[in-house]
């Protein structure tokens, strides 16, 4: 089956939404691996309160943008196919 | 890492929680979460599941990742080692925010194969090989082994906090004693809850909304403790930021390679956990619940994680040195007489171990089942019929794995003393099962992962965890020696459990996942290079790459023609799913079919549908071998899937053939049709030509007739009986013409003609014929133009044969042309081999329409019978050009009447 190269605004919005998706861990390995970049050269000893502080709000980003994400894929999900996803086979 | 034995926690100070008011509280805790679990279950056998199967529901259920290491040790790690902790919620976080990558596959794919646990997706995934199963089983069991013992450990010393501080009665409890109730407790609790039925999706409504109730009271117990802590104990959020500010936790220890690889770690293990894959892949009953659980799941560990650090601090400052930080969680509430919170606290930490014990031992008992003792029960009846009572033999192979688990970990936990901290026995088990996570990414997303690969890098990475961490964790001299710890096996120093390949400073865990991890990926990698899948798993490589764009294929193709009957494999499904889910199963494919009853055809579709059913119970290769066994087919073979893809091609070649067939058909119906026409006009033929001859001859014969009568009359002058007897004789000459005629026009139409063949000047044969042809009306005037230089040819031929139809040419010109001054034009040429003479005359020549009849005999363009010809003339030349192997047509568009007569030059003896 060939796909068509190029899409109407919608589908090509869907794509990127699922792109961001995609993306969304990526993001978060590099927020949460930056602390291993701060702090002095020479020791290895951090700010507890402080870099609690930024993981807690880093994880706090994440949590709101794969919420947001995962709203929006769903609502597309369901507008694009109003069938609920293949059943597992065989009845039930 | 640093581990503190246990020390029973100060007793001054503290709350009055009389002990058998704990037990009373843990019991009643239990009953309530066994009614949950029986509702439930009453209400999804009703199938009014309803919101049980919610969204938020299977988010709470995984919380089993959270198990009382999360709630009791997660403390105590952060006492020690400051923010590491965090990597074991980081490292799921990613994992859920990146659901579209991997999740969302796991589930699809879990989904579409009834997948029943991490083994079966492993060994399904790999051609259903029941080897990789029972390799997966046994790495499973044994991480998960301390992981259970911790999970006792941590009830039992939960119990001892409070035990010790009755004075009366209730004596300290024996800690061995509790221990030993705890582990019967949750083996009869998982027992009733688990194992109550075989589900063909082998899911647990139930057990998951218990499990979600207890991941309620974790969570709440554990928020409420960090509650009073923030802002019971210190003065709100800023005072809690002092306070760490001004402990020892105020700076921690950022090792980049812990902190990398530790989240790495339980970013594989919340993949490749069994209770893990259990509640993720297997309960998970609409895949769009995954996408919800995206989100929420990071959030519920994030709160489990908030208040850990203020906790340990807190702890730290108020409880005396040497206390444990595994237990501040319940020790803090405690010394500030808190006697309900650190009851709701124990009730927390009593879920998060019980939930996980129950989930665990449910998801192993499955493996074990399914890829131990079913496969090896089925070998010893192996050519038998399947018997009976299935069912509970796969129910009561589970319960006994069940009680087998827990008192594995029961004995791991006496073994061991349970002197480790909580948190490295935690991430012993995790890199045991993170083995697993090289076989099952490369299972779903790289088409060429092999069986083998996927066996050797399990076998190599399983060993190097087991020899570098796991058996090194029993302490030194526990099972490796202090010897072999500190200069290696046999003194060689390059095998060091702690420092492999010469590899020392790591730390033993990173050092053991970094080795086990990359050695299993290496040779899974360059095993499923270097060997060549058999079919079975390229077809289900395939199935599991592509589980977004097709329904699963044909793994197997069973045969259509297979042994197996309809009712064979109806009494062996009911021995599995039961006898009316069976019969609604098989009602439903009779159904789809087309047929009524229960007892469909047993095509390869829907063995396969059995098969992919029975797999929800049994798991996928002993469904697979069972049916084989019914099916008789216990392997498939290179030839039998290149017959099922040789099925296309052959279909299509035999629609080729079919069509060609067609065509064939369509052409003899074509030339039967021409023959029959062919066939009639012959008869109508026929029937002209009798009545033509039966005419032909009555003329003369009635002529003859009648002067024969008046001849017999006598007394007639001479001159008329001269007259009469002329006619007569006239008459008879014209029979005799006709009669011969016919005669020679048989003979030649038969073929039997005999030619005489002889060399002759065309010249000579024209002049004879005519000559010959001058008698015919010799009253008129006729010019000839030949071209005589050009008639000097030598033909061989039969000449009198061929002057016959020159005469016969000439004579017709002679009778009709109608012009005033007749001219007749001859001409003759050669060409190649052959020689064509043409005979023109002037006349008015042949109609169109007419042209077609005049070789046809008896076929006379008008009724004028002049010459007494029957209208034979044409059609006898027709044959003799035949035999003379040439041919007589008429050139229309001439000046006149046109004949071209065209025969070889030379013409060869007839083949006899």
């Amino acid at each position: 089956m060939k796909r068509p190269l190029f899409l109407p605004p919608q589908g090509y919005r869907q794509r990127r939404l699922r792109d961001v998706a995609r993306l969304l861990p990526v993001m978060a390995l590099f927020l949460i691996f930056l602390p291993m970049l701060w702090g002095e050269e020479t020791s290895d000893l951090r700010q507890t309160g402080s870099d609690g502080i930024y993981l807690f709000l880093v994880w706090l980003f994440l949590i709101v943008a794969a919420a947001i994400i995962a709203r929006r894929l769903s609502d597309e999900a369901d507008a694009v196919k109003p069938a609920p996803p293949p059943p597992v086979k065989g009845p039930r | 890492m640093p581990s503190n034995p246990p020390r029973r926690p100060p007793s001054k100070a503290r709350a009055e929680m009389p002990f058998n008011l704990l037990v009373i509280a843990a019991l009643s805790y239990v009953i309530f979460l066994f009614s949950v679990a029986f509702v439930v279950e009453r209400r999804a056998a009703l199938g009014a599941a309803g919101w049980l199967r919610s969204p938020v529901v299977y988010t709470l259920s995984l919380s089993v990742y959270c198990t009382a290491w999360t709630f009791y040790g997660a403390v105590g790690y952060a006492a020690r080692s400051g923010l590491e902790y965090l990597t074991i919620y980081l490292g799921p976080t990613i994992v859920f925010v990146g659901w579209w990558w991997v999740l969302r596959k796991l589930v699809r794919i879990g989904r579409q194969h009834h997948v029943t646990s991490i083994a079966d997706l492993i060994s399904s995934r790999y051609g259903k090989s029941n080897l990789l199963g029972v390799i997966v089983t046994v790495m499973c069991v044994t991480a998960a082994t301390p992981y259970i013992a911790l999970q006792l450990q941590s009830v039992t010393l939960s119990f001892g906090v409070f035990a010790s501080a009755t004075a009366d009665g209730w004596a300290k409890p024996d800690g061995d004693a509790t221990s030993v109730w705890v582990t019967a407790g949750l083996a009869v609790f998982t027992i009733l809850f688990g194992t109550r039925n075989l589900d063909a999706n082998e899911q647990h409504t139930g057990v998951v909304t218990a499990i979600a109730v207890e991941a309620v009271v974790k969570l709440v117990a554990l928020v409420a403790v960090g509650a009073f802590v923030v802002w019971g104990i210190a003065d709100g959020p800023r005072d809690i930021l002092a306070r760490i500010d001004a402990s020892d936790l105020a700076e921690w220890h950022m090792k980049p390679s812990r902190w990398s690889g530790l989240i790495f770690l339980s970013a594989a293990a919340v993949i490749c956990l069994p209770r893990m894959f259990q509640v993720l892949v297997v309960e998970n009953s609409d895949e769009r619940h995954l996408a919800t659980a995206s989100w929420a799941f990071p959030l519920y560990v994030m709160l489990m994680s908030l208040f850990v650090v203020p906790i340990a601090v807190v702890g730290l400052e108020l409880m005396p040195e040497g206390s444990n930080p595994d237990l501040f969680v319940l020790t803090v509430p405690l010394s500030q007489g808190q006697g309900g919170l650190a009851m709701l606290a124990f009730l927390g930490g009593f879920s998060s171990a019980t939930s996980m014990v129950i989930v665990a031992a449910i998801a192993l008992a499955t493996m074990m089942s399914n890829h131990i003792v079913m496969p090896f029960w089925l070998s010893l009846r192996a050519g038998k019929a399947v018997p009976g009572d299935v069912r509970r033999l796969v129910l009561l192979s589970r319960r006994l794995s069940i009680v087998a688990i827990l008192a594995l970990g029961y004995f791991y936990y006496r073994g061991s003393g349970g002197s480790a901290a909580l948190a490295s026995i935690g991430l012993i088990s995790f890199v045991g099962v993170a083995q697993i996570l090289p076989a099952m990414m490369g299972g779903i997303f790289w088409r060429g992962a092999t069986r083998t690969g996927a066996i050797l890098g399990l076998c190599i990475g399983f060993a190097i965890w087991a020899y570098a961490l796991f058996l090194p964790s029993f302490g030194t001299d526990g099972v490796l020696s202090a010897q072999v710890l500190a200069h290696g096996p046999f003194g060689v120093g390059w095998l060091r459990p702690q420092a492999l390949f010469g590899v020392t400073g790591i730390d033993p865990l990173i050092h053991a996942l970094f080795w086990s991890i990359a050695l299993n990926t290496l040779v899974f990698c360059a095993g499923s290079l270097l060997t060549f899948p058999n079919p079975v798993e390229r077809v289900q490589a395939a199935a599991f790459i592509n589980a977004f764009e097709s329904e699963p294929g044909n793994a197997q193709g069973w045969s259509a023609q297979g042994a197996a009957g309809a009712e064979d494999l109806l009494v062996m499904a009911q021995r599995i799913l039961g006898d009316d889910e069976a019969l609604a199963f098989f009602e439903t494919q009779a159904a789809a079919q087309g047929k009524s009853g229960y007892l469909p055809d047993p095509t390869a579709g829907f063995v396969e549908q059995l098969e992919r059913r029975l797999a929800g119970s049994v798991g996928a290769a002993t469904a697979h071998a069972m049916i084989a066994q019914i099916a008789g087919r216990a392997a498939v073979s290179v030839e039998d899937l290149m017959a099922v893809a040789n099925e296309a091609a052959q279909i299509m070649e035999y629609s080729a053939k079919l069509e060609e067939q067609q065509d064939t058909l369509t052409r003899t119906a074509r030339q039967l049709r021409d023959a029959n026409d062919k066939l009639t006009q012959l008869s109508v033929q026929k029937d002209a030509f009798l009545s033509q001859i039966s005419h032909e001859l009555r003329t003369p014969m009635t002529s003859i007739r009648a002067f024969s009568e008046i001849l017999t009359e006598g007394d007639l002058p001479g001159e008329l009986v001269t007259k009469y007897g002329k006619i007569i004789h006239d008459e008879t000459k014209r029979l005799t013409r006709l009669l011969d005629d016919l005669l020679d026009l048989s003979v030649l139409e038969s073929g039997t003609v005999q030619l005489n063949l002889d060399l002759s000047n065309l010249r000579g044969m024209i002049d004879r014929a005519m000559g010959a042809a001058s008698h015919t009306r010799p009253e008129r005037r006729f010019v000839i133009h030949r071209d005589l230089p050009a008639e000097d040819i030598f033909l061989r031929t039969d000449s009198d044969r061929l002057t016959q139809v020159f005469i016969n040419l000439i004579s017709n010109s002679r009778k009709y042309c109608n012009a005033e001054n007749p001219e007749l034009r001859i001409s003759v040429r050669r060409k190649g081999g052959r020689v064509t003479v043409d005979f023109i005359d002037n006349g008015s020549g042949i109609p169109k329409d007419k042209q077609a009849l005049i070789f046809e005999k008896f076929s006379r363009l008008t009724d004028q019978t002049k010459a007494g010809g029957a209208g034979l003339g044409l059609a006898i030349c027709r044959e003799v050009m035949a035999n003379l192997g040439g041919t007589i047509t008429y050139l229309p568009g001439q000046w006149g009447a046109a004949f071209r007569v065209s025969l070889p030059l030379r013409l060869e003896d007839r083949p006899k």
